[in-house]
């Protein structure tokens, strides 16, 4: 089995936001960098369950700079076999779909994982550009993937609702929660992390289709109206009169 | 040029999500001098019309039972059938699980940008506003195409309801077993009665101050009380305290409730990043230090199992008075 894992470069859950240039650039000073949870947790690590109960290979596949580096070994360091690099700084998910697409280079997978979304972003829309590009069948929001003879079984966990869907490979799925749990990375793995080939591919030159004009940050609270806990029946008026909200 | 938007269903009805897209749609047209007309997919009871209330005058509605379930290649070709018909350059669409993966496939065919969790109409210079770093900025996001689909962040626009009634008319669509991107084998209702939390505009929230799983009567009562969806932080659902689907958090379910009343979590900044697009936070703690007092609109330092029962006894007045 032949598997794919797109991973992407995120600022630390809990990573001060800030901005410069005017509000046109995120500030990356001070900020450590991981893999978007999504990604790793649940993408990834189901990925190499899948290869150590049915054998094959798990690559990762990610667009970015050279400082890029550091996420994609550890990436490898959990087990991933081998690693692509599209050299570019991306600027939105349709251009980072296409160089992913691009980059495959004709290679075929048997599945295709990306996490539900980005936690800088936010779009959960990259499996979808993929699996559109690659004329692939898509399943989005998958908690659970299983393997079941040349069929794969899928949960997808949707507002208040739970499906279970069979699919055969070739697929595309953004996973999410209950797929798998956060490993972290031993010794043997980071060592041999450092041998495993990273593969640097140049961009297509495919455009982004969007842009950020400027960033903003939220308005601060109003501050917090504290109410005495013996008089705590008072909250209830106040969310009926005055946040009117009840 | 038109614009089309999609409108999703559950169990044949419309999704509150679907009416908050619709008036986008339809207050986005308006601003064009030009109008907006809603596609449905799988079989309706009946309230399609009601989305002329939200200022849709014409709803294709493809009533195929196969279309009950969504598959993202049969529901593309849907739309993109709509998208024929109405000659539309715009496609809105719900930010919700079906929302998200329809738009780039949609967005692909058009040649469109997708402009994707927008909360607002576009602004003067045309471009649309969009939660980014999980709830914790901003973006204005421009778009480099003529054509555009865009996905609405739920229970982010608002809309006025007028008077109305939506034309509905049939449209039919030749659907082959190589358009479903796989078969649904099962469906599993979770939310036991409750409006589903991506959905939920009240929702009552523990986390491990509550001690143990035994001690959730009285946030169930209290959600009872007040119509309320309940939630909880992320190790309580680890533990297996509460079901996985209540997790809510930077790992879990984004919500942006109307009120989220928050019992016994301490305010980290992963959980604050589901939950700080709520319009109204309560904080119920008993460490005035508690972080998310911070983040707060109303705060109680006090024992939960104190305060609960109390807050469920006040409303209980408050509606017989
Ligand atoms: C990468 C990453 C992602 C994460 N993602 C998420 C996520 O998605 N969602 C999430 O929730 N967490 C997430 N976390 C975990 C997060 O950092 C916190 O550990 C977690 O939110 C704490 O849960 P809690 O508030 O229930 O528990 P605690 O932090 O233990 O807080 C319990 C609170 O209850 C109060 N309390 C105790 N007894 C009472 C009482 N009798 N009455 C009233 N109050 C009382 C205490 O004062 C305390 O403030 C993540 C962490 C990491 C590292």
């Amino acid at each position: 089995m032949k598997i794919l894992v797109c991973i992407s470069k995120v600022p630390d859950t809990t990573a001060k936001i800030s901005f410069t240039d005017n509000n046109t650039k995120f500030n990356e000073d001070k900020v450590q960098f991981i893999i978007n949870p999504y990604d790793e947790w649940y993408a990834l690590v189901r990925a190499l369950e899948l290869k150590e109960a049915n054998g094959g290979t798990v690559t990762v596949i990610n667009a970015g700079l050279a400082d890029n580096e550091q996420i994609i070994r550890k990436a490898l360091a959990l087990g991933a076999d081998d690693a692509i690099r599209i050299n570019m700084q991306p600027e939105d998910a349709y251009q980072t779909a296409a160089e992913i697409v691009a980059a495959m280079n004709g290679e075929q997978y048997d599945i295709i994982l990306t996490g539900k979304e980005t936690i800088d972003y936010n779009g959960g829309i990259m499996g979808g550009f993929i699996a559109e590009m690659l004329d692939l069948p898509y399943v989005s929001m998958a908690s659970k993937l299983d393997k079941n003879g040349d069929v794969f079984v899928l949960e997808r966990e949707i507002e208040g609702v739970k499906e279970i869907v069979e699919v055969k490979a070739p697929f595309v799925l953004s996973a999410q929660k209950g797929m798998a749990e956060a490993r972290i990375p031993n010794m043997r793995g980071i060592l041999a992390s450092k041998s495993k080939p990273v593969k640097v591919v140049e961009p297509s030159g495919t455009g982004a289709r969007t842009h950020v004009a400027a960033f903003a940050l939220p308005a601060e609270k109003g501050g917090c109206k504290m109410i005495p806990a013996e008089n705590a029946e008072q909250l209830i008026d106040l969310l009926k009169n005055e946040a009117k909200v009840i | 040029m038109s614009i089309l938007v999609f409108v999703e269903l559950q169990n044949g009805n419309l999704k509150k999500s679907a009416f908050e897209a619709a008036a986008y749609a339809a207050d986005l047209a308006a601003s064009r001098s030009t109008e907006a007309v809603a596609i449905a997919l799988g079989e309706s009871n009946g309230d399609l019309e009601q989305l002329g209330k939200v200022g849709i005058s014409k709803v294709w509605h493809v009533a195929d039972a196969k279309l009950n379930h969504l598959t993202s290649r049969s529901y593309t070709k849907c739309i993109m059938a709509g998208v024929e018909q109405t000659g539309a350059d715009t496609v809105v669409l719900s930010h919700t699980s079906t929302g998200k993966t329809l738009a780039p496939r949609v967005a692909i065919r058009m040649n469109a940008g997708l402009l994707a969790c927008v909360s607002d109409l576009p602004d003067a210079e045309g471009n649309y506003r969009k939660s980014m770093f999980s709830g914790k900025a901003w973006g204005n996001i421009g778009n480099k195409e003529g054509a555009a689909v865009i996905t609405v962040n739920p229970n982010a626009y608002t809309y006025v309801v007028k008077e109305g009634a939506a034309a509905v008319e049939a449209l039919a669509v030749l659907l082959g077993d190589n358009d479903f991107d796989y078969t649904v084998k099962e469906v599993i209702n979770e939310s036991a009665g409750m409006t589903p939390l991506p959905e939920a505009e009240l929702v009552v929230s523990a986390g491990r101050g509550m001690k143990g799983p035994e001690n959730w009567g009285i946030i169930e009562e209290l959600a009872g009380e007040l119509g309320a969806t309940t939630a909880c932080s992320r190790p309580v659902s680890d533990i297996g305290w509460r079901p996985h689907h209540e997790h809510v958090g930077q790992t879990g379910i984004t919500i942006k409730p109307n009120l989220y009343i928050a019992v016994g979590i301490s305010g980290a900044i992963q959980h604050l990043a589901g939950v700080n697009q709520s319009k109204c936070i309560v904080v119920i703690n008993k460490d005035p230090e508690a972080p998310f007092f911070k983040a707060a609109d109303y705060g109680i330092v006090g024992d939960a199992f104190d305060v609960v029962p109390r807050l469920t006894e006040a409303i209980k007045k408050m509606k017989a008075s």
